[in-house]
């Protein structure tokens, strides 16, 4: 399908949720890195769904089941066309990036042997730190955290430094959902890969703001959440190579993922439902499908150009304020600007942001040793959408500075 | 004045306020004249860590009443530990234990007490209640 003309106007036109008021002012929705408003074609996918076409998958032999299942598997389908996978059996449907993570930590983690190690960043996301460290305590593995500088960048000599073939795993934010930065990704892959060390890409912030192609980047692992790219909450993706998926045993027990089931022994099934137990969220997969193909029908590049535009402005207004630092100020960066201001503490500023209808996040944001590497309490965080728009970020700033007036008084 | 009537006198208080900003304006004022617990009492027991923002409680039992002091690193949680401690103070423990903190819900400001907010004051509240409860036992 060829993406229509990128029209911002005509994209919000979509999303009702931009339409309504709060506290008596228009809703400014800068709060897109936590999750994304929906398009009327999504909602449109789950009412049907429930309403006519809702029955449980891979199992029926009646009509509805045929048609759910199909549904799904052409979701399945249309995401890995979409993210460039070479076959299905490379997309798994999760509940999410953190189920993602669990999955490949618990999984992929059964080969360690005390002494491995597996790599992380300092600006990664609790989801993509816990996980490694309960893996770390049941193997008696070394987690060790690549250092980042004051700007928000990795320190890439280190990164090499780190890397050795006792390097099992490297686990790394694609773009850091406090920071906005974007690392070099393709590059690290390939000197991970180097040293033997397999990847895994937490793309909860990446897939709806670039272009993703998992075999150009060469990842062993991409994970990301439905609900941030404009899909339903509770479904996500684990795209993992077909021979690395293979190689690892089930995560989860129950239906689906088995072939044959006796007292004394169960054999598993092939992918991708090996990975996929028990009844699975079927309007959550079918309506991240839809708003995949909604992506499909805009420019992404012109809508990438957009939220590039968005950041820069904001940053560039929000430069000229006395006492505002922003945390994150990394060359290569899009969507994300986080800040803060002296003698004012972000839940407040965030506070009286809300009651002029605008909706930031404010605190650790999931990534408390960034806080503590900055040595900040937290921060107020705006995150940008290919919704949104110059006005509301000038509407922003004239409610920040009302804000700042009210706090310094 | 009874419990009843000092969260009644907040409540007209804030019933000249119809804009949520000035409601705002008002509380993050009441915030500032709170005075700051010495640093001396902002210990690690009297700390009461939110997710937002964090919250110290000093309490004190003296003829049978409690008197409490707060602070809180962000100034608008300040603001609403002034106005709990207004009701609060000079309360006997059961007093404290059965009272109900309507005044909050009535003001407009229920999502402050609410544990999704997680800025530490319904924590408060809760060990307010605890030590009330600890000073009944003594």
């Amino acid at each position: 399908m060829e993406p229509k003309p990128f029209s911002v106007h005509a994209i919000r036109e979509q999303f009702p949720a931009l339409r309504q008021k709060v506290y008596g002012k228009p809703l400014i929705y800068f709060d897109n890195g936590a999750t994304s408003q929906k398009p009327q074609v999504v909602l449109d996918t789950l009412a049907q769904y429930y309403a006519l076409e809702n029955a449980n998958i891979h199992r029926g032999v009646h009509y509805l089941s045929q048609q759910a299942t199909s549904a799904y598997e052409a979701a399945r389908r249309s995401i890995q066309q979409y993210i460039g996978a070479k076959a299905p059996e490379e997309i798994i449907f999760t509940k999410g990036t953190t189920d993602s993570i669990n999955l490949v930590a618990f999984s992929f983690g059964e080969r360690l042997q005390p002494g491995d190690e597996i790599l992380i960043t300092a600006m990664e996301h609790h989801s993509n730190i816990v996980p490694w460290q309960l893996l770390c305590e049941r193997k008696k593995c070394m987690l060790r955290v690549v250092p980042i500088s004051k700007k928000g960048e990795l320190d890439l000599e280190a990164f090499e430094n780190m890397l050795s073939e006792h390097t099992k795993l490297f686990a790394l934010t694609h773009i850091s959902n406090t920071l906005g930065t974007i690392n070099p990704v393709k590059d690290l892959i390939a000197k991970a890969h180097q040293v033997g060390a397999k990847v895994l890409l937490d793309g909860a912030q990446s897939i709806q703001h670039l272009s993703i192609d998992v075999k150009d980047l060469n990842c062993d692992f991409y994970a990301f959440s439905g609900h941030k790219v404009f899909g339903p909450t509770g479904i996500g993706i684990l795209y993992g190579k077909e021979a690395l998926l293979d190689t690892m045993p089930p995560y989860q027990g129950g239906g689906d993922m088995i072939s044959k089931v006796t007292f004394e022994r169960s054999t598993y099934n092939t992918l991708p439902l090996k990975f996929e137990a028990g009844t699975p969220h079927i309007a959550g997969a079918i309506g991240l499908g839809s708003a995949i193909d909604f992506l499909k029908s805009i420019d992404m590049k012109a809508a990438a150009a957009h939220e590039l535009e968005l950041t820069k402005y904001a940053q560039g207004i929000l430069d000229t304020f006395e006492g505002l630092h922003i945390i994150g100020e990394a060359k290569n960066k899009t969507s994300v600007v986080s800040f803060i201001i002296d003698k004012m503490h972000p839940f407040d500023i965030g506070t009286l942001l809300d009651k002029q209808g605008i909706a930031v996040r404010t605190g650790h944001h999931c990534t408390q040793p960034l806080m503590d590497f900055f040595q900040i309490p937290g921060t107020v965080r705006a995150s940008f959408a290919f919704y949104n728009t110059k006005e509301e970020i000038d509407t922003f700033v004239a409610a920040l500075e009302r804000s700042m007036q009210i706090l310094g008084a | 004045m009874t419990i009843q009537e000092k969260q009644q006198e907040i409540i007209d208080e804030f019933a000249v306020y119809d804009d949520w900003m000035d409601k705002y304006e008002y509380i993050i004022e009441l915030g500032k004249s709170v005075p700051t617990l010495a640093p001396e009492l902002k210990t690690q027991e009297r700390l009461i860590e939110g997710c937002q923002s964090n919250v110290w409680l000093a309490t004190e039992l003296k003829d049978g009443k409690m008197y409490f002091s707060a602070d809180s690193d962000a100034i608008i949680t300040k603001g609403i530990i002034g106005l709990l401690i207004q009701v609060f103070n000079n309360e006997s423990p059961a007093t404290i234990l059965q009272a109900e903190l309507f005044f909050i819900n009535q003001i407009g400001l229920a999502e402050h007490l609410s544990p999704t907010r997680a800025n530490g004051l319904l924590s408060m509240v809760k060990r307010m209640k605890t030590e009330a409860l600890q000073s009944l036992a003594q």
